[in-house]
């Protein structure tokens, strides 16, 4: 019975959002209900602190502390503050949606906090027990947060499908993460590799190499129900849709770089050696959701569930990159890959979150501008906001110059160099499908009549930020290489070789 | 046949026609029951498999606790059943074909020689005096106090929201504050009007 204290300090940041949502949870209760603005600022707050924190703290160094259960890595550093960012501008925007909607009490900024410490833990896991452990937490908090409206029927219904899907995936994952404990008797990542290697090395090892199979087929389906790829996608649309439109901004940015990020930890931290099975299943994936995302888009009056669709196919985009990092063994072209595939998680988070900040910012008490008709003549009600939504519909249908065309890009470049060159030529293709909604979007901005005239009502802090978040998307997309060249740096002081 | 041997499939048969009850049999509070009882005999193959302090945690939290409140909340409620059993039928046959197909391939993968005695040799035997439940005790609050803790954070994250999402002010209701009956001033009830005097 040798039990060593373990080092907390690189799980500070952590630790740290743990204490205050307790802080905020007492402190909130004891508040009068005038005084709801408390729980709103300490969360902010909080979240900057984490995000200032996890900067202060970042190197090159690769520790892994508590039991190996964690480990704090450069990736997870820039992950984690992308995420604590992403959260900052989702609740920043969602402010006056909600209160407008009289569903802005303490809780529902303390559910927002939870489910960003679930998505560290889930960024920075090495070991199978703490990555669940995490991805429950932010299931939990956003099942509760889709149902906030509760009187909202269809609010409801998004959150009862949302919660028994995902009840579902998170069965199938830990179905898989059994099947892989029992083939190698570990549950921490970095020792799963091992064991695989070992295995490999010593004898062929086909007895276990099936049951890994077995339960990596799980793992990944458990993994793409999480991303929303095709065919564990029914749940996007009609949860976007139903939420409220400031939790479908939380669903629809933050978590995807956790997924991301869990999806990195599970297939190139843990079962690397398999890679060559499961790209081929990401493939098929990929191949689904670019289609489906795509046409199925082409059919949408509403805008939330555009996006939804629009979401799916910029998934599949991801995969792609997950999946050409390695050609018949080798692995030249993994960093490639895996980089163009993280490139294009932080450019899909930057305009996701100013698309459904532009339809917040049209929405008013009593009034959801969710249909595409609600955009008509937007030119004429605001020019400047038609003109920043003209941005976003253009980066994401990847018209040069803005960061989705980067993101693409990069993400092709690296397919051409596995020799995929027709799944790049599919990616191309259902891209220019895509861009006939988009420029769609942009062509009732500009050339329709407006229906409602009404001005627009949104305070400055959202007209500012959402505002910086379009320039952003545009400034990005001048010099894409710098963000590209820290995603390289992260990937290779994480994963090295 | 070995005497352990004997007492799986006795506990697995009661188990497997248990679970089948659950979903077949037509009252709810029935269902609830055999459901205790698929509980039970799985705490039973797990004490077979040497797993002691597991067991009768699942007899204590869900057959004492969650499924005591079930039975509650079956019985205080009142489910229609025949509206839950609306779509049985028409659902039956394609609920049928996806079982069938995933019973056969789990079973083609399952019982090739993957996952047969000789892929997974038995452990080697317990020492004498050895304690599940202390190795449990000592690694639950050493290794493993990370997910210990993030899974309370887990619990914590639950009740919040189903607090937040159940608790409403009732308009309306009788209800009635007896400290805001006590603290009552003679000005919140009284409110005095000098008027002029009418003459006439």
């Amino acid at each position: 019975m040798n039990f060593v204290v373990p080092d907390f300090a690189p799980a500070v940041t952590e630790l740290f959002v743990a204490g205050m949502s307790l802080v905020i949870l007492l402190l909130t209760v004891f508040m009068r209900e005038s005084a709801r603005n408390i729980g709103y600022v300490l969360t902010q707050l909080t979240l900057i602190v984490a995000a200032l924190l996890t900067i202060f703290t970042m190197d090159g160094q690769v520790r892994v502390t508590l039991s190996d259960m964690y480990v704090d890595d450069l990736m997870g550093d820039v992950l984690k503050i992308l995420i604590c960012f992403s959260v900052i501008t989702a609740l920043i925007y969602g402010r006056g949606y909600a209160a407008d909607r009289g569903f802005d009490r303490p809780e529902y900024h303390l559910l927002a906090l939870f489910s960003t410490l679930g998505m560290m833990v889930m960024v920075t896991a090495n070991h199978f027990l703490s990555l669940y452990i995490g991805l429950e937490m932010l299931s939990l908090s956003l099942y509760g947060l889709v149902a906030f409206d509760r009187d909202s029927a269809r609010s409801t219904e998004a959150a009862m499908k949302y919660f028994i899907l995902g009840a579902l995936a998170s069965g199938l994952l830990l179905y898989g993460m059994s099947m892989v404990y029992g083939a190698t008797g570990n549950l921490s990542l970095s020792g799963v590799a091992q064991a695989i290697y070992n295995q490999a090395a010593v004898y062929d090892g086909v007895s276990s190499k099936t049951v890994l199979m077995f339960g990596l087929v799980f793992i990944v389906a458990g993994l793409a129900f999480k991303l929303g790829v095709v065919p564990f996608h029914m749940w996007v649309p009609d949860v976007y849709h139903g939420a409220p439109t400031s939790v479908t901004l939380m669903i629809g940015t933050a978590p995807k770089l956790a997924a991301f990020a869990m999806a990195m930890r599970l297939l190139v931290g843990g079962l690397f050696d398999l890679a060559e099975h499961w790209q081929t299943m990401l493939m098929l994936m990929a191949v689904g959701s670019l289609v489906l995302g795509n046409i199925a888009a082409i059919a949408q009056t509403n805008l939330k569930r555009m996006l939804a669709y629009s979401g799916i196919s910029h998934m599949g985009f991801l995969l792609l990159g997950l999946l050409s990092g390695v050609v018949e063994g080798d692995r030249f072209n993994a960093l490639n890959a895996y980089t163009s595939s993280m490139f294009y998680a932080i450019a899909y988070v930057v305009m996701s979150l100013a698309s459904f900040g532009i339809i917040i910012l049209l929405s008013r008490s009593g009034f959801e501008a969710e249909n595409i008709d609600d955009l008509k003549g937007l030119n004429k009600r605001s020019s400047w906001f038609a003109a920043m939504m003209m941005i976003i519909m253009f980066s994401m249908a990847g018209i040069p110059f803005f960061i989705g065309f980067f993101a693409k890009l990069s993400v092709l470049q690296s397919l051409v160099a596995a020799d995929m060159v027709w799944l790049a030529v599919l990616a191309v293709m259902m891209s220019l499908v895509g861009a006939f909604y988009y420029l769609r979007v942009v062509k009732v901005m500009y050339f329709d009549e407006p229906v409602d005239t009404a001005p627009i009502h949104a305070a400055s802090d959202i007209r500012v930020l959402l505002s910086a978040n379009c320039l952003a998307i545009a400034f990005l997309g001048l010099l894409p290489q710098q963000l590209i060249d820290l995603c390289q740096l992260a990937l290779v002081a994480s994963f090295q070789g | 046949m070995e005497f352990k041997t004997f007492v799986f499939y006795l506990l697995a048969t009661v188990m497997v026609f248990a679970a089948l009850r659950v979903v077949t049999v037509r009252n709810p509070v029935h269902a609830a029951l055999f459901l205790v009882l698929t509980f039970f005999n799985a705490a039973g193959i797990w004490l077979l498999l040497q797993a002691e302090f597991l067991a009768i945690v699942l007899v204590m939290v869900y057959v004492g606790a969650v499924m005591v409140l079930f039975l509650f909340v079956v019985m205080m409620l009142d489910i229609n059943i025949d509206r839950l059993r609306e779509g049985f039928w028409s659902y039956l046959p394609v609920g049928a074909v996806v079982g069938v197909i995933m019973l056969a391939e789990m079973v083609l993968v399952l019982s090739g020689p993957y996952f047969g005695l000789d892929a997974m040799p038995e452990p080697p035997a317990a020492q004498a005096g050895y304690s599940n439940t202390r190795e449990l005790g000592r690694v639950l609050y050493t290794e493993y106090v990370y997910p210990f803790e993030l899974a309370s954070l887990v619990l914590l994250v639950a009740m919040v929201a189903a607090v937040a999402l159940t608790l409403r002010k009732r308009t309306g209701s009788r209800h009635l504050d007896p400290a805001q009956q006590i603290a009552v001033k003679r000005a919140d009830r009284i409110a005095l009007v000098s008027m002029p005097a009418e003459k006439e």
